[in-house]
């Protein structure tokens, strides 16, 4: 059979994008938070005011003619990421992991002028990324130096662990890695490795690519089932406090492993995607009929305490 | 309080109620059919006349057309704002008159008419052989001309039999591909158009003839003007000639507006006055015809209708009205299917410039004109362009595409290309762009699984739209569209799984 049943979907518990809509971002997120997490920017200022750990922002680009002066303000840069505050899916990126006076050179190798980063950042300030195409200001970031556990597992790019929360508890997570095939992005549509991660102790369930098991990396060939993510009850923590700054009762939020400073939150989204479920292999639903059952002014403790236990 | 969920149900139930119980009552009492097949056309023809004020009192006058022959006239209608309006009998057939003291600013004037092909329709009683009996000397022309034309006249005189045969070799004439001198020389004589022209010199040779200003009662027509013709009188008959082809037979679908040489449209008091026509079908049941007029009097619901606007609205809401049934295509293959498009009402305004240029045709033209966009685009981006003149490049690159695709297509004979024009231009462009950038983050193969569910989106809503069914409903009964509302919030509503997560979520199961 090409399709699945309805009914044997429904009875595995898997969450749809209809349902998702309807009933979880519909009614769980309130319009009025989205900037918080859909601007980089205010997310990292309510975090770091929160003292929630973020990568450092170095600098912010806020019209075209601030670009006059890039040359001056890179200066004193050697690593670093340039973001759309208002980017989504990870689009317009621009990651910086070496630099021989203005030549720069991207994790695949690729080298770039200042010229064209001028180019890259002229496009994010007249909207080419954002929502809605409205004029938007570029990041500079702190590069995360990626923990090296991770470092078998993928492949240019920095893999981030994704944590889905139901109303401030973490309900379920995974581990992206990026591939060749989606080209040092840990998207998941564009060709990146998925990882179902246990709730428990952050051992690695199962992996997908496209929608479909694996067993290895494809590029590294290395074996999932031998993955622990590491500092993974500081990770639910960190993941759980977003709860708290953005009333947001669906939230995706990506940590990195930096290193030196550990977990570090990425990004907010406030439409997380259904991919985490077949990573998993388990539906998201019955996990949030569970947490439904909870009293809604548990601390960030008893929260991650409770997800520890139950999932 | 009622739960959202109910609401939202009460609401699309009411929605659909009202929709549908409009419907059975104009099906039931009013009798309009539901089904647009055993009917027969109603065309409703309507003048409009533009004109500028000039800040001072103003008389319209305009010819209205006579009873005819083959053709019932069912009903007139003027629309005249606050003008003054009456009907008068002139010595030459009857005119519409609007008049007003103070006019200023630009102004439009309606006049409609409905009338069906019949057969047993009769033409007026009339006194013609008298009317017809001034003279024309032909005073005005020059000697040379005037002998030239007499030269012309005996020669063609001594080819023919009759009036008929003598206006048909005339007509000839002036038609050949090498026009002789003497055409040559009486075209360029004076002012007079063909029309009058051919009037003149045949009046001058004594024949009976009037003046015709008609058009042809068919398809959906805009921006029309009239199209002259001549009638002779010979062997106790009129024969009606093209200006063009020479003689011709009545044909049952055309439909005189005027007869007789008076000008058909007298503006005094104002500038700039203009009169264009436009035509458009409706089917209708036989039976109903009769009572048509007295129905479009008196039910209030057909007077408040889509009826009761001027013909080239008519024309342009059965447009509009398609649009809410591409919107329910696009919200059932989003919602239910899960496909992707670019843009998510693009497909409809896709779909509608199909309609103009038909399917294959317009998927074509899609495809070359966003190929070429993507090109040309792709050489853009490394200009190094700011967001908004880039796209402002690609709009004119687009255009440029679709004039170069009009000239060389209509040189090559191939004139289904010329409606390349219906498509929508800045769509395009965004279209163009946002592929551009698709293609570059995410790879080819998205821009086809988008692009590709776009143009099938596109396809689909096409086929849904110019189904004659369809647009006879939406059309005659736009109070379905409370119904298509009502579908639609019920699939804003609908938290079930998609078709396509069926296949995504395959491998869980």
């Amino acid at each position: 059979m090409f399709f699945a049943s309805p009914f044997a979907l429904k009875r595995r518990g898997i969450l749809g994008m209809n349902r998702r809509n309807v009933e979880y971002i519909g009614k769980l997120n309130n319009r009025k938070n989205f900037p918080l997490v859909d601007n980089k920017l205010k997310t990292k200022r309510i975090a770091e005011a929160a003292g929630i750990a973020v990568p450092k922002l170095l600098d912010t680009i806020k019209n075209q003619s601030e670009l006059k002066k890039l040359h001056e303000r890179l200066e004193q840069l050697r690593t670093f990421v340039v973001k759309p505050a208002q980017g989504s899916g990870g689009k317009g990126i621009l990651v910086i992991v070496h630099r021989e006076g203005d030549d720069f050179e991207k994790p695949n190798g690729e080298h770039l002028s200042l010229e064209e980063i001028h180019h890259h950042i002229s496009n994010i300030l007249s909207g080419l990324y954002s929502l809605g195409g409205k004029n938007d200001v570029a990041m500079i970031e702190s590069l995360v130096e990626f923990d090296p556990i991770f470092e078998h597992y993928s492949f240019e790019g920095v893999p981030d662990i994704r944590v889905v929360l139901y109303k401030g508890f973490p309900a379920m997570a995974m581990l992206r890695c990026s591939t060749s095939m989606s080209d040092g992005k840990a998207n998941l549509h564009q060709g990146a490795i998925g990882v179902g991660i246990s709730m428990k102790d952050g051992r690695a369930l199962n992996a997908v690519q496209y929608d479909r098991p694996v067993m290895h990396h494809p590029d590294t060939k290395h074996d999932f089932s031998t993955l622990r993510v590491p500092h993974w009850e500081r990770i639910l923590h960190l993941a759980a406090s977003c709860y708290d700054i953005t009333h947001l009762g669906y939230l995706g939020v990506d940590i990195v492993l930096d290193k030196k400073l550990g977990p570090l939150i990425l990004e907010l989204n406030a439409r997380p995607g259904l991919a985490i479920q077949i990573a998993n292999d388990e539906g998201e639903l019955p996990r949030f009929d569970l947490i439904d059952t909870q009293e809604n002014t548990l601390s960030v403790h008893e929260r991650v305490a409770f997800s520890i236990e139950h999932f | 309080m009622l739960s959202s969920r109910l609401q939202i149900r009460l609401i699309a139930l009411v929605l659909a109620l009202i929709g549908f119980s409009i419907t059975w009552y104009k099906v039931d009492v009013l009798g309009i059919p539901i089904y647009p097949h055993d009917k027969r056309s109603v065309y409703n023809i309507g003048a409009e006349i533009s004109f500028i004020g000039q800040h001072e009192s103003a008389l319209i006058s305009m010819a209205i057309p006579p009873k005819q022959q083959g053709i019932r006239i069912l009903s007139y209608d003027a629309t005249s704002a606050d003008f003054g309006f009456t009907t008068a009998q002139t010595a030459n057939g009857k005119r519409a008159e609007w008049s007003k003291r103070m006019v200023d600013g630009k102004q439009r004037l309606f006049y409609s008419i409905d009338a069906i092909i019949d057969s047993h329709a009769k033409e007026e009683e009339e006194n013609t052989l008298d009317m017809q009996l001034e003279e024309e000397t032909l005073s005005d022309y020059t000697k040379p001309v005037l002998n030239a034309a007499q030269t012309l006249l005996k020669d063609i005189h001594n080819h023919s039999a009759d009036a008929h045969s003598f206006t048909a070799l005339l007509i000839q004439h002036f038609n050949a591909d090498a026009p002789s001198q003497t055409v040559k020389m009486l075209r360029t004589q004076n002012s007079d158009d063909m029309l009058n022209l051919l009037y003149r010199l045949l009046r001058y040779e004594g024949i009976t003839v009037r003046k015709i200003r008609g058009l042809y009662l068919g398809e959906t027509q805009h921006n029309q003007s009239l199209i002259p013709m001549l009638e002779v009188y010979s062997n106790e008959r009129w024969q009606l000639f093209d200006l063009k082809e020479g003689k011709i037979p009545r044909a049952a679908n055309f439909f005189v507006w005027q007869k007789g040489g008076v000008s058909l449209l007298d503006a005094i008091g104002v500038k700039e006055s203009k009169i264009t026509f436009s035509v458009s079908e409706h089917r209708v049941p036989a039976g109903q015809i009769a009572k048509h007029e007295k129905m479009l009097k008196e039910a209030p619901l057909l007077n408040f209708s889509l009826f009761s606007l001027p013909v080239s609205q008519q024309n342009s809401f059965k447009h509009i009205l398609l649009i809410p049934i591409g919107a329910l295509v696009v919200v059932f293959l989003r919602i239910l299917v899960g496909l992707r498009t670019s843009g998510t009402f693009m497909p409809i305004l896709i779909a509608l410039a199909f309609m103009q240029t038909s399917l294959i045709v317009g998927l074509i033209m899609f495809l070359v004109i966003v190929g070429f966009g993507l090109l040309i685009r792709s050489y853009l981006s490394h200009m190094n362009l700011l967001l908004v003149a880039r796209i402002s490049a690609v709009v004119i690159v687009v255009i440029a595409i679709m004039s170069v695709m009009s000239i060389l297509s209509y040189k090559l004979g191939l004139d289904e290309v010329l409606s390349i024009t219906f498509f929508p231009m800045i769509i395009l462009a965004w279209t163009i762009e946002r592929m551009s950038i698709l293609w570059e983050e995410e790879g080819a193969k998205e821009v086809f699984i988008q692009g590709g569910g776009s143009l099938f989106v596109a396809t689909l809503a096409y086929f849904a739209m110019s189904n004659t069914l369809v647009g006879h409903l939406t059309f005659n009964f736009p109070e379905l569209l409370f119904v298509v509302l009502a579908i639609i919030i019920m699939l804003g509503t609908y938290s079930g799984y998609r078709l396509s997560e069926l296949m995504r979520f395959k491998s869980m199961v």
